[in-house]
């Protein structure tokens, strides 16, 4: 048993971080909420990188990766708030063509889901829909819809206006319901990832804001609530690599049950993190200049995406229910 | 990153649960809380069969006695033995993980041959004299004074929450050996005889209605010089030493508990009605036992990494204070989860007709130390922000 990443894994971190921290800084990020969250060339960078073919085999041009890896990537994209349908373009690349490429973009929505959102509207090309069948892939032209104010400026929103055309079958329902457990593993690295960037940015100004002659983080209110942060980071850190390293060996264990625990701990990391990160900034944590707010957004954004923190809790629960 | 258990370390796991299987059977019956002397012989004797059979002073070196396992055989170790029930360290506990590794790595040679062999054997039982009244948080400001006179120290002053106090051969007493040097620099560690004229011992009845902790007087008591570890005033660093020792598994136990408490807190749920359902049936309920669950493997996972980060670079992660906050309050809300399934059944300490509910009501008034000894959740917070996050001290 070693638990700690290989050194290919620390490379393919630290190439991801350098490769957001050229492509993707903040002031880039930001400017894309103008741009209707994705800029197509920055994303065929994201292709060009192999971020989408990270787990295809090399005959179809992929790196032959496993999740393990794509945890580690997709940790540094949230920690980036690098935005668009990342997850769901990873989970279709070796299905949509161009997807692994970084040519298509694709989103997806459940059938049944009541409210209707699109997310990236303008900027996809198609849209996964899953239901009971599998998964069905529905051109983004013959969707009709109205876009409205998204919460996160940099995941814009549209509601469906008109019923989801059936569109081509391209997963069965075990494909899909394999699909959701990727997908839930892939999200909570991004959350993971942006729980890590708030609580920085939290410290980081704590450190350097002063009162009562003072950095505010001398304060013991603050320390508690700062190492909390860290805390909880540190908690789905480790939960996020197992779900990982579980996915790939399901010898060690069972990957609901790993993801479960991903899932859950890394959306409270992320979003107890925001949180935090605009309390510790005051006043100026309220405002839209600081970049605080969007953490928070990002983190309710992802909090939903393949399963929220509750369906996974009984999903733990049912594992419960059989091992207990 | 790899979660899988080698052959050996597989090989090792089995060996163990066999001789668990065999050796757990022969255990005499647990003796009660507050039968001291029945509590020594249980954990000293399950101490020999431990040595015995080879798995005494699992994290020490060979040269010592131990079995020198690896980090992760420890692992494994802790995983099984907790797994299986069998006695916890118990009155073993300062000996084997505490004042022994400080004697392993700071006593003369002729210090270690006479306590070492006996801790491993279970014939040495210490307690440690540390905190004091007006010393818990700030445990270097303690006023315990050792005067020097001749080749004794003579030691007068107060510990408090000195565990197992009352059954020990020894205790790993801190002294205050310069009361005019900056509070660190004038401690000194001493081996005391816990038979020596002059000190009483007054166990401190706790909110369980049990005494595992004790405050002990010194009045004049004498202890000899050449029972000093280490040079005099330099015990400070002697105690410190050995804080790191169970690099990256100190928890493991705990968290092997926590987690079949949830286990036992299912079936509790299963067994408590509600109309003409249980309490399991009760979705919200369930959810949030699926929360904690999530909760706990999560801290399982990060258990591993340290481990792993220690194996690899000698030292563990930023880990001790994070898991301690974490294990500790997390411990806490399954016991309180547990008092809101029993609702008035949570009124007795003893198991309710076929409830096995006893456990959790005496676990949560036990566990509301977890977040106070060895460092309260207060500490621990400062101890992450100024040394991990690198925030400035008040």
């Amino acid at each position: 048993m070693d638990f700690e990443l290989s050194e290919d894994q620390v490379a393919l971190a630290d190439g991801v971080r350098s490769f957001c921290e050229g492509r993707f800084p903040m002031a880039t990020v930001r400017a894309l909420a103008d741009d209707h969250g994705v800029d197509r060339d920055r994303w065929r960078e994201l292709g060009d990188l192999g971020l989408f073919s990270l787990l295809l085999a090399a005959a179809a041009g992929g790196a032959e990766g496993g999740w393990a890896d794509a945890v580690v990537a997709f940790e540094e994209l949230g920690r980036a708030l690098v935005p668009g349908p990342l997850v769901w373009t990873q989970l279709l690349a070796g299905t949509v063509p161009g997807a692994a490429t970084g040519e298509a973009i694709v989103a997806g929505i459940d059938r049944a889901d009541p409210s209707g959102i699109v997310e990236f509207p303008d900027r996809l090309d198609h849209l996964a829909v899953v239901d009971d069948a599998g998964i069905w892939l529905v051109p983004a032209g013959d969707l009709v819809v109205e876009l409205l104010r998204p919460l996160d400026p940099l995941t814009p929103v549209a509601r469906l206006t008109a019923p989801l055309p059936q569109g081509d079958l391209i997963l069965d329902a075990e494909a899909a319901a394999r699909l959701r457990i990727h997908g839930a593993a892939l999200t909570s690295a991004l959350l993971l990832g942006s729980s890590q960037a708030s609580a920085a940015l939290a410290v980081a100004y704590a450190k350097e804001r002063q009162q009562f002659g003072r950095p505010i983080g001398a304060f013991q209110a603050m320390k508690h609530l700062l190492a909390d942060t860290f805390t909880r980071a540190e908690i789905a850190r480790g939960a996020v690599y197992a779900a990982g390293v579980t996915l790939d060996d399901p010898a060690v264990g069972s990957a609901e049950r790993a993801v479960a625990a991903a899932k859950l701990t890394a959306a409270e990391a992320a979003l107890a993190n925001a949180k935090t990160c605009i309390q510790v900034h005051g006043g100026m944590g309220f405002t839209w200049e600081i970049d605080a707010h969007l953490y928070l957004k990002r983190a309710y954004a992802l909090e939903p995406a393949f399963g929220t923190r509750d369906e996974w809790a009984d999903v733990m629960a049912d594992v419960l229910d059989q091992t207990a | 990153m790899d979660l899988r258990y080698s052959e050996s370390e597989e090989r090792f796991r089995k060996e163990l649960r066999e001789w668990l299987a065999g050796a757990l059977p022969t255990l005499p019956p647990k003796p009660p809380a507050d039968a001291w002397d029945d509590r020594r012989d249980y954990d000293t004797g399950w101490q020999r069969k431990l040595f015995d059979a080879g798995y005494a002073g699992i994290s020490w070196p060979v040269e010592y006695g131990g079995r020198g396992a690896t980090l992760v055989e420890q692992l494994v170790y802790l995983e099984e033995t907790t797994r299986a029930g069998a006695p916890y360290v118990g009155v073993n506990f300062v000996g084997t993980l505490h004042a022994g590794p400080t004697i392993m790595t700071e006593a003369s040679p002729e210090q270690k041959d006479e306590h070492l062999p006996r801790i491993l054997r279970g014939e040495e039982v210490w307690c440690q004299g540390f905190s004091e009244p007006n010393a818990g948080s700030d445990l270097g400001s303690l006023t315990c004074r050792g005067v020097r006179d001749g080749d004794e120290y003579v030691v007068t002053g107060q510990k408090i929450w000195t565990t197992y106090a009352q059954i020990a051969d020894w205790c790993e007493l801190l002294i205050r050996t310069d009361p005019e040097a900056p509070k660190h620099k004038g401690i000194t560690w001493v081996m005391f005889p816990m038979g020596t004229p002059g000190i009483e011992i007054r166990p401190i009845n706790t909110i369980t209605g049990t005494s595992e902790f004790s405050e002990v007087f010194f009045d004049e008591a004498r202890v000899p010089v050449a029972n000093r570890v280490g040079a005099e005033n330099d015990g400070w660093r002697v105690a410190m030493v050995t804080f790191g020792f169970e690099r990256g598994t100190a928890f493991v136990s705990d968290l092997v508990e926590t987690d079949r408490l949830i286990s036992e807190l299912v079936t509790l749920a299963r067994l408590v009605t509600r109309g003409s359902a249980t309490a399991w049936d009760d979705v919200a309920l369930r959810r949030e036992v699926g929360h904690l669950q999530a909760e706990m493997d999560a801290l399982w996972a990060m258990t591993k990494r340290n481990l792993s980060q220690a194996a690899r670079h000698g030292v563990p992660g930023p880990a001790g204070s994070v898991m301690k906050v974490a294990y500790s309050e997390l411990f806490q809300r399954v016991t309180d989860l547990a008092m809101r399934i029993l609702e008035r059944g949570g009124l007795s300490m003893e198991d309710v007709g076929d409830w096995p509910s006893g456990i959790f009501v005496e676990e949560r008034l036990r566990s509301t130390s977890f977040t106070i000894a060895a460092g309260t959740s207060q500490i621990q917070r400062n101890i992450i922000a100024e040394r991990i996050l690198g925030l400035p001290r008040e």
